[in-house]
């Protein structure tokens, strides 16, 4: 009994939810977002800055198709740069977002409902800008897609080479975006039914009712909705593992020093779950702080997110540190001299910073008091993500700019249309995430309700067994009385 | 009896007789009884997935798992199928020495596949058996089905079952706890 006891406190305190919160009051606070009477001053300055930055995103890919992929710094001998650093760096962020919506799922772990639903939306809007770079990179995106896929045209006259991993990973990207926007709708439609009942006749009544399909909650709906909602979860979390790991198999299955390894794909699933992680971090204290949601996303979520983070820190430390010793294992004279050159070549720097932000800042979440810092976990989910861009430039630049001969070295340098496309894709992803804010739940209604359910239902269990056993005083003592 | 819309229920026969519980607690409470005098032909309306619902209704487990792994092996045969087909008998090309087609290159796409297919098998497989999109249902006629999808917790002894009787079921229903109850036209 007191072993279930302790389990059953450590479940309770602190409470996942408010403890005075209703069902009701749920539905209340998280449709009130999208329910805004007037829009407040503060959402239109931000959609204004953000879609400035789209804007820019635009002129920058227009200027790119008219002149020519040379606008970019990508020139021998590295011909991939920053564009495919920010798609590596993209996509990875959309993986925390299918992490907590499919692998915590089926973990059981009930935290994730607070955070599920924003989580999702980033990883679909990260895909997005992720998708831009190798599509653009093409320098014909229009033509791109018979280049891309199978599909039966009358000019080209050939098919594609599914023997290279750039095919392998068209379908892996393009798979994830989709199955990511099916399963963050699936999550959506019984929230959407929600947000129809309670809107009063008109538009936004016809919308929310056409987008959430007649549901009506019935208990054979719930039945193959659960069904569904589980399979999607369970196909996810392979195929999340999976686009990475492909990701990967563009560097690994080369020849490069520096690219051929094996450690490869594991190594790029961590570095994406923590840069996920840190992103989902950065958004969510800012919602949470605009929006005042934070007796929904809690300190405990946020300490637990914390965790995530650093034992991901501690893998991707670990992987850089396994590269180093088969670099020096392996004889092999230039991954010798390619380890060599990341710490003290003409790119110093960019190695420097992606130590000291992926590996040791993260180290102060080891203290409780840091990881339930609010100032100093967005500092830390900052320079993660600063960080991680820059693991992705190391992996990718520093290959390429030094390899085999030395006569072919050289030296890479982004240009302004680089730059500005990169932070174009900020654009982007910031007003597609405020326009979901503003439309769509951010928090997955119904499944908070049922963490609520499953909460009341253990404290219910505590309390009786605090009465039983160790008398009522100490149940009050614990907020439950 | 209480009924919402009578020239409905004139015209279209009745749904059945519908209460609202207020918490889940009463709602498991109120199936067990209601099952236990006879009835059926029951269905519950609750703003989240509850567990155990469905064990407490007496109704089968769901399908949808067997048709998503058709969708998966179809996804995955057809992505092996296309890529030897393409590589190896329409178009054949040598590309670094490799073969035309081998199991082992395929692998990402066959996979990459089967998952696309299985999750357009589950969304799609889900709205079919549940029959949506259907934007009219009976027990939008219910006065508080609004609060269905927020805080309420509603039983529905539904007019097919053979012991199925208007002013009975309503009584049946109230007495099993509902805060409210009252008859549903079609």
């Amino acid at each position: 009994m007191a072993d279930l006891a302790s389990v059953i406190r450590e479940e309770c305190n602190p409470p996942m939810l408010s403890r005075d919160m209703s069902y009701h009051d749920i539905t209340d606070q998280i449709s009130s977002v999208t329910e805004w009477k007037k829009t407040p001053k503060q959402w239109w300055i931000l959609i204004t800055i953000t879609s400035s930055l789209l804007l820019l995103l635009l002129a920058m890919l227009t200027y790119l198709v008219s002149t020519g992929i040379g606008v970019w710094g990508n020139n021998s001998p590295a011909g991939w740069a920053w564009d495919i650093t920010n798609f590596v760096w993209w996509i990875g962020i959309g993986h925390a977002g299918t992490l907590i919506s499919a692998i915590l799922f089926l973990l059981r772990q009930k935290w994730r409902t607070a955070i599920n639903r924003a989580a999702e939306a980033m990883t679909i809007f990260a895909v997005a800008c992720a998708a831009i770079f190798p599509l653009f990179h093409t320098g014909r995106p229009w033509r791109a897609v018979y280049w891309l896929f199978p599909i039966p045209n009358t000019y080209l006259h050939m098919w594609q080479n599914y023997r290279s991993p750039l095919e392998w990973d068209v379908f892996a990207v393009s798979t994830y975006g989709t199955v990511s926007i099916l399963f963050w709708y699936t999550g959506l439609i019984p929230d959407l039914a929600t947000l129809r009942d309670r809107s009063p006749n008109g538009l936004r009544k016809v919308m929310y009712g056409i987008f959430s399909l007649g549901w009506r909650g019935s208990s054979t709906h719930w039945k193959h909705y659960e069904k569904a909602y589980m399979i999607l979860a369970g196909i996810s979390t392979p195929l999340v593992l999976s686009v990475h790991t492909i990701v990967s198999f563009d560097f690994a299955v080369s020849v490069i020093p520096g690219w051929h390894t094996t450690v490869f794909p594991p190594y790029f699933v961590g570095g994406a779950i923590f840069s996920g992680f840190a992103m989902v971090m950065t958004l969510l204290l800012l919602s949470r702080w605009a929006l005042h949601l934070e007796n929904i996303i809690t300190m405990r979520h946020l300490e637990v997110m914390n965790k995530v983070i650093l034992a991901t820190s501690m893998i991707v430390g670990y992987s850089y540190g396994t590269e180093f010793f088969i670099a020096w294992y392996s004889g092999d004279i230039y991954e010798r001299f390619h380890f060599f050159n990341r710490i003290t070549g003409p790119y110093w720097w960019a190695w420097w910073t992606m130590c000291i932000c992926n590996v040791v800042i993260p180290q102060f979440f080891w203290v409780k008091k840091m990881r339930r810092n609010i100032a100093v976990m967005f500092i830390i989910s900052i320079t993660t993500n600063i960080g991680m861009w820059f693991e992705r430039f190391v992996i990718i630049v520093l290959s390429l700019h030094r390899d085999f001969l030395p006569s072919s070295w050289g030296y890479f340098r982004p240009t302004w249309v680089d730059v500005c496309t990169y932070l174009g894709t900020f654009g982007l992803f910031l007003t597609l995430y405020l326009l979901f804010v503003k439309f769509l739940p951010m928090i997955a209604i119904g499944e908070v309700k049922s963490t609520l359910s499953a909460q009341n239902h253990v404290e219910h269990v505590y309390a009786h067994y605090l009465e039983t056993y160790e008398g009522a005083e100490t149940k009050e003592t614990h907020g439950l009385a | 009896m209480a009924l919402l819309n009578e020239r409905d229920a004139v015209d279209n026969g009745l749904y059945g007789a519908v209460g609202e519980f207020e918490d889940e607690d009463r709602l498991f409470d109120a199936i067990e009884r209601v099952r236990h005098k006879g009835y059926s032909k029951l269905e519950a309306y609750t703003p989240f997935a509850l567990h155990g619902l469905d064990e407490a209704l007496g109704s089968k487990p769901s399908k949808l798992g067997w048709f998503v792994l058709c969708c998966g092996t179809l996804g995955a045969t057809a992505a092996a199928t296309f890529i030897w087909w393409s590589g190896a008998i329409d178009y054949p090309i040598v590309v670094g020495g490799k073969p035309l087609f081998a199991f082992t290159f395929s692998i990402p796409i066959m996979f990459e596949l089967m998952i696309l297919f299985s999750a357009f098998g589950s969304l799609y497989g889900m709205l079919g058996i549940n029959r949506l999109p259907r934007f009219y249902h009976p027990i939008f006629n219910y006065t508080n089905s609004e609060r269905i999808t927020d805080d309420s917790f509603v039983l529905a002894i539904e007019s097919e079952d053979p012991q199925f009787d208007a002013d009975e079921c309503v009584r049946v229903l109230e007495e099993a706890g509902a805060r409210y109850a009252e008859v549903v036209a079609k």
